[in-house]
């Protein structure tokens, strides 16, 4: 439920810092619901043209925090709330070349009524300037 | 004096049924609410961690607020839906001490919104209920099981709650029973989503029919995977387990234990019923029993629609109370 809004193409652009391009980020929202704290975000995926990305290179913040995936794990206070766009970031030095590019990416959610993870998966062409 | 407050049986709305246009930011909370109310169904069914953003750690102002709309509107908070998060740590399920710190927190929020009833989900154990019963009655909060498909009144599951509520002889543990229980059609708008994603079109009408029909779940899932049905078509399929097409009937007896109830649906069609879910059963079972309660819509078309239609909440909720209304002046 929701897959279709996950990625917010219109969001996608290359990440400049102190004028070198150190990766791109793009916003996301939750595939269910209702919000959830982010120790039950299981899982985050992204690739791009088809290829994924080291798990190690994404960050996720939301309300002015930004954590690790493995930091998300242990994380009970920050949330990820529902229709609230957070920012995935991928490092990666140069970002992506202008132009369209196909972004996919996964949600893996821990639900505690469910006997799996809920997962929601968009893909969708953005276009770097 | 109408014809619904005369039976005793209230109209109202769960905001999960505007959870599309709150999702993209089309209504705010406070316009799901206004939107209930212009329907006349004054009962606010609400999930905390869906549409009141910082739940848990909710500030005063904000339930003064939500009085305020309250208050505003005419309406009055129904039912809050608890979610009871057990797997909130990766490698452990929460203890029993945990959870009842978690229904603490959910039944104080309820009395603060002004709730008379909190919705738990049927996962929930008996024996973490009965823990939680001197909580519900400090702070006069009925808690009922949500019976959802694919569990019903007399699945075992459920019948171990009624035991232990029974047992106790309380007022504060029942059920909330979600109107899925009584699915006598798949949901065509699901069908067809299905279709859309690339399953076989033959095959997913011969499992409509079937479940229509009654057949056993096993069965149609052998069937499909015999007519050379793919992942999609066998996991439509497998939809047969999780629907359950129980007699309407059942609502009259199991009355003493119902303090709310789900009005799931699907779709409402231009003739003012339901595609899925045979209201014009329901509430004269309802009003058989006595039923003095809410009947709270919880719209669940657009996930599977949302793909490939506009989806339309507020139209489908009015539409849904437009058939209420009709059925309870009956």
């Amino acid at each position: 439920m929701f897959d279709r809004y996950m990625i917010c193409e219109e969001t996608a652009r290359n990440l400049t810092d102190g004028g070198k391009v150190t990766g791109f980020q793009f916003g996301a929202r939750i595939a269910y619901y209702r919000g959830l704290g982010l120790s039950m975000v299981e899982n985050l995926v992204v690739a791009v043209d088809g290829q994924p990305v080291p798990p190690e290179q994404i960050r996720f913040s939301v309300s002015n925090r930004t954590f690790t995936l493995a930091q998300m794990e242990t994380e009970y206070a920050a949330r990820w709330e529902f229709g609230a766009v957070a920012t995935v970031t991928v490092l990666h030095p140069g970002g992506l070349t202008p132009g369209e590019h196909k972004l996919e990416f996964v949600e893996d959610l821990r639900i505690s009524y469910m006997p799996f993870p809920l997962r929601g998966r968009d893909a969708k062409v953005v276009r770097i300037g | 004096m109408n014809a619904s407050a005369k039976s005793g049986i209230r109209r109202g709305v769960s905001l999960y049924s505007y959870q599309e246009e709150y999702f993209l930011r089309k209504l705010t909370l406070e316009q799901c609410v206004a939107e209930a109310a212009k329907i006349g169904a004054p009962g606010i069914e609400s999930i905390g961690e869906q549409m009141m953003p910082g739940f848990p750690n909710l500030p005063d102002s904000f339930y003064e607020q939500w009085r305020g709309w309250m208050a505003q509107y005419g309406t009055v908070a129904s039912c809050h839906d608890a979610m009871l998060d057990t797997k909130k740590y990766k490698h452990r399920l929460l203890t029993d001490d945990e959870c009842m710190v978690e229904f603490e927190r959910d039944l104080r929020h309820a009395a603060k919104l002004g709730c008379k009833v909190i919705r738990v989900l049927c996962m929930v154990s008996p024996e973490i209920m009965v823990k939680a019963v001197p909580i519900a009655e400090k702070y006069d909060v009925k808690m009922g099981i949500e019976v959802h498909a694919p569990y019903y009144f007399d699945h075992p599951w459920i019948m171990r709650h009624l035991e232990a509520a029974a047992r106790l002889g309380t007022k504060h543990y029942g059920l909330v029973p979600d109107m899925g229980i009584f699915t006598r059609r798949l949901p065509r708008i699901a069908r067809d989503r299905m279709e859309r994603m690339g399953a076989t079109p033959r095959i997913l009408d011969y499992v409509c029919e079937a479940y229509e029909s009654g057949q056993l779940s096993e069965y149609v899932i052998f069937e499909a995977r015999k007519m050379g049905g793919n992942a999609l078509d066998v996991s439509w399929a497998e939809q047969c387990r999780h629907s359950v097409n129980t007699n309407p009937k059942r609502l009259t007896e199991f009355m003493p234990y119902i303090f709310h109830i789900h009005a799931k649906f699907y779709e409402m069609l231009d003739d003012g019923t339901e595609y899925s879910i045979p209201y014009d059963k329901i509430i004269p079972a309802l009003k058989a029993g006595n039923y003095q309660g809410f009947l709270s819509s919880e719209y669940e078309g657009n996930r599977h629609i949302q793909d490939a239609l506009p989806v339309d909440s507020v139209e489908q909720v009015r539409r849904q109370h437009a058939m209420f209304e009709r059925l309870l002046a009956a």
